[in-house]
């Protein structure tokens, strides 16, 4: 028998699932946000690829370029967009190719002390996507069967067993996986599974102009993620860090990561996300012990008196 | 942070930061009332089982019948709020294609299953007089199930991200077991001279009802703040009012049985108090939904007590 099938370190997610020892390798994203140029090739490689309807009438959000909102039920990847006042001397001290104000390759306004106490602007970006968590709540609370560990390890929602209960949606601690209206079936990323057979990436990682988002064996992203932290932090960014690596967090390490420049929160993440089925046991013995008391309220209601 | 419109902040706002003050999870899709009324009909149908299956052991047969008769019907309305609910409604019974004990939902419907044919069956022998012994092994396998009944859709809304439920998975199932007396003691109050033992459920029940929620709300930290704000406290206050009258009532009948009007008010108090409790319930869930704060803060909390505990570990 596995431990930690419901929460903590797994090896191998797709084994537990049931795949015979032959299975093919995890594979997944490492989204590295401090090379997104924010060019959101990703969304329009996923909607082609997927056939994804529109989200609805064109809006603007007001929240920077990002018009897309956040992931939903037809939208795989979404691009977040932060715009931070930062002191001119905090910024990074590196030329990360990030857009700026001013002309390109200006970047020698530092210099006398009023313009070292000058505001700038420091552009974050990021793709989010499904994060093929390890320990999946909505594969976990799935009630019919419809959401699957693939033999890739990633998480998948089987359309024609999907009854549209609707439980997988605030069970993800991420908010991602969303209920298409007019269908009333719940959808999400798929990580492009009619690609994997094939041997192809992803479309989104296809897409991705800067190598953003990587696609590979989930082992050799991990390695991969912890040498480009390492990098930046030698070059002067200490704020990299990688979110979702660690298959001792709270959903056992996600299949699709990010290197990022700020806290989790500040791109719309929770900072410490927690399989809600890691408490199942404690819920059931809570609800046993609750179900046995009013039993034994009912049967007193009968002792207590004669009428 | 800004205070929000319309909330009188008796504590400062947490600091926090989100991506432009967006939800971090997906609000649940559930509608009302299909699902609040699913969780009052599941827990009313359980404990009225119960109630019957005891109200025949113990020769009382006009309690035995009100009992029935609201199991089956509570458990039908159940189902019927259940598949009205669902996104593809057509497809009811992928419900029982699996087993899965992690999915509470999986776990309630083959609970939900059985429970309701035999409540049904048990109500169907009780008004017809057709089979009276099956129709008792019926009710008492439908009263033996019905605890359960009154406790499951208690796991259903804690095995979530939603920081209101899950937070309360302790308490949660106690509230809606008192729930779940409070309305079987209500209805049973009908069942005139033979109602006692409804009665008496019926005030255990309410004073439970109202003591755990109350205690759900101070021992969750953050996220009890949303049973405090907004809709929710707006819901649970008229919860509150209901149920403290239909309890009440209830004890004031322990001293005047014979009235029939107090009974009937009584019960129907109960049973109102019960189905708005489920609904502040749920739309305290969908408030700590909504705001990023409550997923954010509380985990912040978290991750600094972790820091604290292995310093080692603080940097990323």
């Amino acid at each position: 028998m596995t431990d930690n099938r419901l929460a903590g370190p797994l090896d191998d997610p797709t084994a537990e699932a049931g795949y015979p020892a032959d299975h093919p390798e995890r594979v997944g994203f490492f989204t590295d946000t401090s090379i997104c140029i924010g060019c959101k090739a990703c969304e329009v490689a996923c909607k082609e690829w997927n056939l994804l309807e529109a989200d609805g009438p064109l809006d603007l959000s007001g929240n920077s370029y990002d018009n897309t909102v956040g992931l939903g039920a037809d939208t795989w990847r979404h691009v977040a967009f932060i715009e931070q006042r930062v002191p001119a001397r905090d910024k990074p001290q590196v030329d990360l190719g990030m857009p700026g104000p001013g002309p390109p390759g200006g970047t020698s306004q530092g210099g006398d002390r009023d313009d070292r106490d000058a505001t700038d602007v420091r552009w974050l970006m990021s793709s989010d996507v499904c994060k093929h968590c390890t320990h999946a709540a909505c594969l976990d609370v799935c009630p019919t069967g419809a959401l699957i560990r693939t033999e890739h390890g990633t998480v998948m929602v089987q359309d024609d067993i999907c009854n549209g209960c609707g439980y997988c949606i605030p069970a993800c601690p991420y908010g991602v996986i969303d209920q298409r209206p007019h269908d009333g079936g719940a959808f999400k990323c798929t990580m492009c599974q009619d690609r994997l057979g094939d041997g192809l990436a992803p479309a989104c990682a296809t897409a991705c102009p800067t190598d953003s988002i990587q696609f590979g064996p989930l082992d050799e992203l991990r390695e991969r993620a912890a040498q480009r932290v390492e990098e930046l932090h030698e070059r002067g960014v200490p704020e990299a860090r990688l979110y979702g690596h660690d298959p001792s967090d709270g959903v056992g390490g996600d299949g699709a990561f990010f290197l990022l420049l700020d806290e989790p929160e500040v791109y719309g993440f929770p900072p410490d996300p927690v399989v809600t089925t890691r408490d199942l046991p404690a819920m059931w013995r809570h609800a046993a012990g609750a179900a046995l008391a009013a039993a034994g309220g009912i049967a007193l209601a009968f002792l207590g008196g004669s009428r | 942070m800004n205070p929000r419109r319309g909330e009188r902040l008796m504590v400062p706002e947490a600091e926090f930061q989100s991506y432009y003050d967006q939800p971090v999870i997906k609000p649940p899709v559930w509608k009302v009332p299909d699902v609040p009324a699913y969780l009052y009909l599941g827990g009313l149908a359980g404990a009225s089982a119960s109630m019957a299956a005891l109200a025949d052991a113990t020769g009382r047969p006009s309690l035995r019948r009100v009992g029935r008769i609201a199991s089956a019907l509570g458990a039908t309305a159940s189902v019927g709020a259940l598949i009205h609910d669902l996104g593809r409604p057509e497809r009811f019974l992928h419900m029982l294609r699996v087993f899965k004990p992690t999915s509470p939902l999986s776990v309630g419907s083959w609970i939900l299953a059985p429970f309701g044919s035999l409540a049904a069956a048990g109500a169907a022998s009780e008004l017809t007089g057709i089979a009276p012994r099956l129709g008792s092994v019926a009710g008492a396998g439908a009263g033996l199930l019905g605890p359960a009944m009154t406790t499951y859709t208690a796991v259903l809304l804690a095995d979530t991200a939603v920081p209101a439920w899950h937070e309360a998975h302790p308490q949660l199932p106690v509230v809606f077991a008192g729930s779940a007396l409070a309305s079987a003691g209500g209805v049973g109050l009908l069942a005139g001279a033979e109602a006692g033992p409804a009665r008496r459920m019926a005030v255990l029940g309410a004073a439970v009802e109202l003591g755990a929620t109350e205690l759900m709300e101070r021992s969750i930290g953050l996220p009890g703040e949303a049973y405090r704000t907004g809709r929710a406290a707006t819901v649970l206050r008229a919860a509150r009012a209901l149920t403290a009258a239909g309890g009440v009532g209830a004890l004031l009948g322990m001293r005047h049985p014979g009235s029939r009007v107090t009974s009937v008010l009584s019960g129907l108090l109960l049973n109102a108090g019960a189905a708005t409790t489920r609904y502040g319930i749920f739309e305290a869930g969908m408030q700590s939904a909504r705001d990023p704060k409550f997923t954010v803060v509380p985990q912040r909390q978290r991750l600094a007590e972790r820091g604290a505990a292995a310093p080692d570990n603080h940097h990323h």
